[in-house]
C-alpha cells in the first residue's frame, strides 16, 4: 500500500543570491523513517534541507507538508509539525540547559502567556530522552560538544514535532559521540515514530543508521533508496568520484566503503593484526 | 526519575526566584535614590514636607525646591536611566554582543546631534527636537546596518564601523557646540556626556511616555528577543517572524534612546553597562528588559547624586557613568581582540 505523500518538495530550486545551489530537486521524505541526505562538500545537500526548512525561500518549486504548501502555513503553526537542528546553532553567553531547553516551547506560547505546566513537562521529557537531566542546572558554557549536541537535540525535542531536520549533528564530534547521538536519534524514531531527515558526512554511519539514503550531487538528487541500493561501488564513483570497495560492515551487515586512494602503508602479510 | 524531574523543578524555580528578587530589589533601590533626589539639595526637608509638596500643597520655599528643580530632575533621571538601560540591553541581546550598544555604535550620537542641531542653533522646542532625534538615531542605525553589510554580515565589522560613526558624529557635536550662539559650559557637557541640569517639568512629558509605551512594548517583547537571541535559524524554526520582530524591537529601543537623548544629553555607558550588569545580577535565562532599565535608572541616579555631592565642583551625571563605564569598555575591546573579534 502506497502512503499518500507527506512531507515532499517538487521542482524545488534554491540558492544565495542569483547562485542556484539546488537544481530542480523532486524529493518524497518517507514518513516515520530516517532518511540521510549524502554527497560531496558544497553539492547542495545542506541548502536543500535549509530550504525544506523554510530557512531559504525558493527560487520556484514548493515545499509541501500535509499537503499544504509551507510558506502558507503560519509560522508557529509549522513549528509545532517541523523542526531543524542547525549546523552551528548559537549559545547565548550564560544560559543554562534548561532555560535553553525550554525555548524550544516557544511554538506554543501565546503573546503573554509564558511556560505552563505542559511545557515544563515537554522540557523535563527532553532532558529524560536525551540522558541529560541531571546537567539540568548547569551552564551550557561549560558543556562539552557532545554533551551541548544533546542539549540542541532535547530542544528541537521539546518543540513536540513530528519531523525533525539535522543539518550535521554529528560534524565535529568524537567517533563516539557521533555514535551516541546516532543511536539516541533512532531511538527516538523507533519510539515516537518521529521522521528524522540528516545530512551526515560519513557514509558508513549513514549507510548503518538510514533507512532511506539520497544522493545529492551539484545539486542534483542522483540516487536514493535504501542503503543497500544505494552504496555501491558504481554510485560512490558516481556521486563522490570516489574509487571504493564496498564490503559488508562487519556489525550491522549494512554496506560499508573502503576507499581505494593511491598510497597506502603495506602491512606485512606475515604480521597477525590484532582483533 | 521524579526525583530527577524534581532537580529541573527546582532549577527554574530557583532562578525565577532570584529574577524576581533581583527586580523588586532593583525597584526598591530606585526609589530609596528617588527620596534621596528629593531630600538631597541646598536646603534639606524633612519627609512629611516632601510628601505633601508633592500631593500639591503650596509650602514657601520647598515647593519651588521639590517641585521645580529637584523633582523633574529625578523624574527625569528615573526615565532616561529606564529608557537608556532598556534600550542598550535590547541591542546587545539581539546581536549577541555586549559592545553592540547604541552609545558605542553611534545611534545615540545620531539623536544627539540633532537634538544639538535642532535645539542650540535652531531654537525649536522639545518636540521638534525629539522627532528630529528619533529620526537621526533611526537614519543611523539604518546606515551601520548598510555599511555593515558587504558581502556578509558581520557583527564584529558592524561595531568597528559603528564606533567610527559614532567617532564623527562626536565631532559633529563639537562643532555644532563651538558655532552655537549659547557656548555656555553645562550646555555643552550635557550635549557632550548627558546632564540633568536644568530640566523642567514640560519637557519631561514626551520621555515619560516613550519610557512607558515603548519600554513596555519591549517588556512584552521579552520572549520573542531571547528566541531571537539564539540566531537567525533557530528562531525561524521556533516560528518567529524574525524580520518583523528584529524591527519592532529596533524602532522601539531607537525611540527610548532619542527622546531620552534630546532631554538629557546621551548619559554616557548607561545603555552599555546596564544590560551586563542586570544579567549578571538577574541571571541570564530570563529577559532581562526590564532589571536592565532599572539599572539604567540607578545608576543614573546614583551617578547624578554622586556628581552633584561628592566633590567640591558640581559634574554632569555622564562624567560619573563615563568614569564608570570606560574600564570595561577597555576591558571588552581586549577580549574581543583575543578572541578575533568575536567579543
Amino acid at each position: 500500500m502506497k502512503q499518500t505523500p507527506y512531507f515532499t518538495a517538487s521542482s524545488l530550486v534554491a540558492g544565495y543570491d542569483k547562485k542556484i545551489i539546488v537544481n530542480n530537486i523532486d524529493i518524497i521524505i518517507p514518513k516515520n523513517k530516517i532518511s540521510v541526505i549524502i554527497g560531496a562538500n558544497a553539492c547542495g545537500k545542506s541548502t536543500l534541507l535549509k530550504t525544506m526548512a523554510r530557512l531559504i525561500k525558493p527560487v520556484s518549486g514548493e515545499v509541501i507538508l500535509d499537503g499544504k504548501q509551507i510558506s502558507e502555513i503560519a509560522p508557529k503553526q509549522l513549528a509545532r509539525k517541523l523542526g531543524l537542528l542547525p549546523q552551528s546553532p548559537v549559545v547565548p553567553e550564560g544560559i543554562t540547559v534548561s532555560d535553553l531547553v525550554s525555548r524550544g516551547r516557544f511554538p506554543y506560547q501565546s503573546f503573554l502567556k509564558g511556560m505552563g505546566k505542559k511545557d515544563y513537562e515537554a522540557v523535563k521529557e527532553a532532558l529524560d530522552i536525551m540522558g541529560i537531566t541531571e546537567l539540568a542546572n548547569r551552564s551550557v558554557d561549560e558543556l562539552s560538544g557532545g554533551q551541548r549536541q544533546r542539549v540542541w537535540i532535547a530542544m528541537a525535542l521539546a518543540q513536540q514535532t513530528d519531523i525533525l531536520l539535522l543539518d550535521e549533528p554529528t560534524t565535529f564530534l568524537d567517533i563516539t559521540y557521533q555514535v551516541e547521538i546516532l543511536d539516541l536519534l533512532t531511538d527516538l524514531n523507533q519510539k515516537r515514530g518521529t521522521t528524522i531527515v540528516m545530512v551526515l558526512h560519513d557514509i558508513n554511519l549513514s549507510a548503518r543508521y538510514a533507512d532511506y539514503i539520497f544522493a545529492v550531487k551539484k545539486g542534483e538528487l542522483i540516487s536514493q533508496g535504501t542503503p543497500f541500493e544505494v552504496i555501491t561501488e558504481e554510485q560512490m564513483k558516481q556521486v563522490f568520484e570516489l574509487d571504493c570497495a564496498v564490503i559488508k560492515d562487519p556489525v550491522s551487515g549494512s554496506p560499508f566503503i573502503v576507499p581505494k586512494g593511491r598510497h597506502y602503508v603495506m602491512v606485512n602479510e606475515s604480521i597477525e593484526i590484532n582483533e | 526519575m521524579t526525583k530527577k524531574n524534581h532537580y529541573v523543578e527546582e532549577g527554574f524555580r530557583k532562578r525565577k526566584n532570584r529574577f524576581i528578587t533581583v527586580t523588586f530589589l532593583l525597584a526598591v533601590f530606585v526609589l530609596m535614590l528617588s527620596i534621596a533626589m528629593l531630600y538631597l539639595g541646598n536646603t534639606r526637608y524633612s519627609l512629611s514636607v516632601i510628601v505633601r509638596v508633592l500631593m500639591g500643597e503650596q509650602i514657601q520655599g520647598a515647593s519651588f525646591s521639590i517641585r521645580t528643580l529637584r523633582y523633574p530632575r529625578m523624574l527625569a533621571g528615573i526615565m532616561a536611566g529606564m529608557a537608556f538601560g532598556m534600550a542598550g540591553s535590547t541591542f546587545q541581546t539581539m546581536l549577541r554582543n555586549p559592545l553592540a550598544s547604541p552609545d558605542i555604535i553611534g545611534i545615540t550620537s545620531g539623536s544627539s546631534v540633532a537634538a544639538v542641531f535642532f535645539i542650540l542653533v535652531l531654537e525649536v522646542n522639545t518636540t521638534v527636537a525629539s522627532i528630529a532625534s528619533i529620526l537621526a538615531g533611526l537614519l543611523v542605525a539604518c546606515l551601520i546596518y548598510v555599511l555593515s553589510r558587504g558581502a556578509s554580515f558581520s557583527g564584529g565589522k558592524m561595531i568597528l564601523i559603528g564606533i567610527g560613526i559614532q567617532a564623527m558624529l562626536n565631532a559633529v557635536i563639537s562643532y555644532l557646540l563651538l558655532r552655537a550662539n549659547q557656548y555656555d559650559v553645562p550646555a555643552a557637557l550635557r550635549w557632550l556626556s548627558g546632564s540633568l541640569n536644568g530640566i523642567q517639568s514640560k519637557d519631561m512629558a514626551g520621555l515619560f511616555w516613550t519610557v512607558w509605551i515603548f519600554g513596555g512594548l519591549l517588556f512584552l517583547l521579552g520572549r520573542q528577543l531571547k528566541i531571537l537571541e539564539l540566531g537567525e535559524h533557530s528562531a525561524i524554526t521556533l516560528g518567529l517572524r524574525t524580520d518583523q520582530t528584529r524591527v519592532l524591537l529596533v524602532m522601539c529601543a531607537v525611540f527610548l534612546i532619542a527622546v531620552a537623548t534630546s532631554v538629557t544629553g546621551p548619559i554616557s555607558f548607561v545603555a552599555f553597562l546596564s544590560g551586563p550588569i542586570a544579567g549578571w545580577l538577574a541571571g541570564k535565562g530570563i529577559s532581562t528588559i526590564l532589571p536592565a532599565g532599572l539599572t539604567g535608572a540607578v545608576m543614573v541616579l546614583l551617578a547624578d547624586i554622586i556628581g552633584q555631592y561628592a566633590f567640591d565642583t558640581r559634574f554632569p551625571v555622564g562624567i560619573i557613568t563615563g568614569i564608570l563605564g570606560a574600564p570595561y569598555l577597555i576591558y571588552l575591546l581586549i577580549r574581543m581582540n583575543k578572541s578575533g573579534g568575536a567579543a
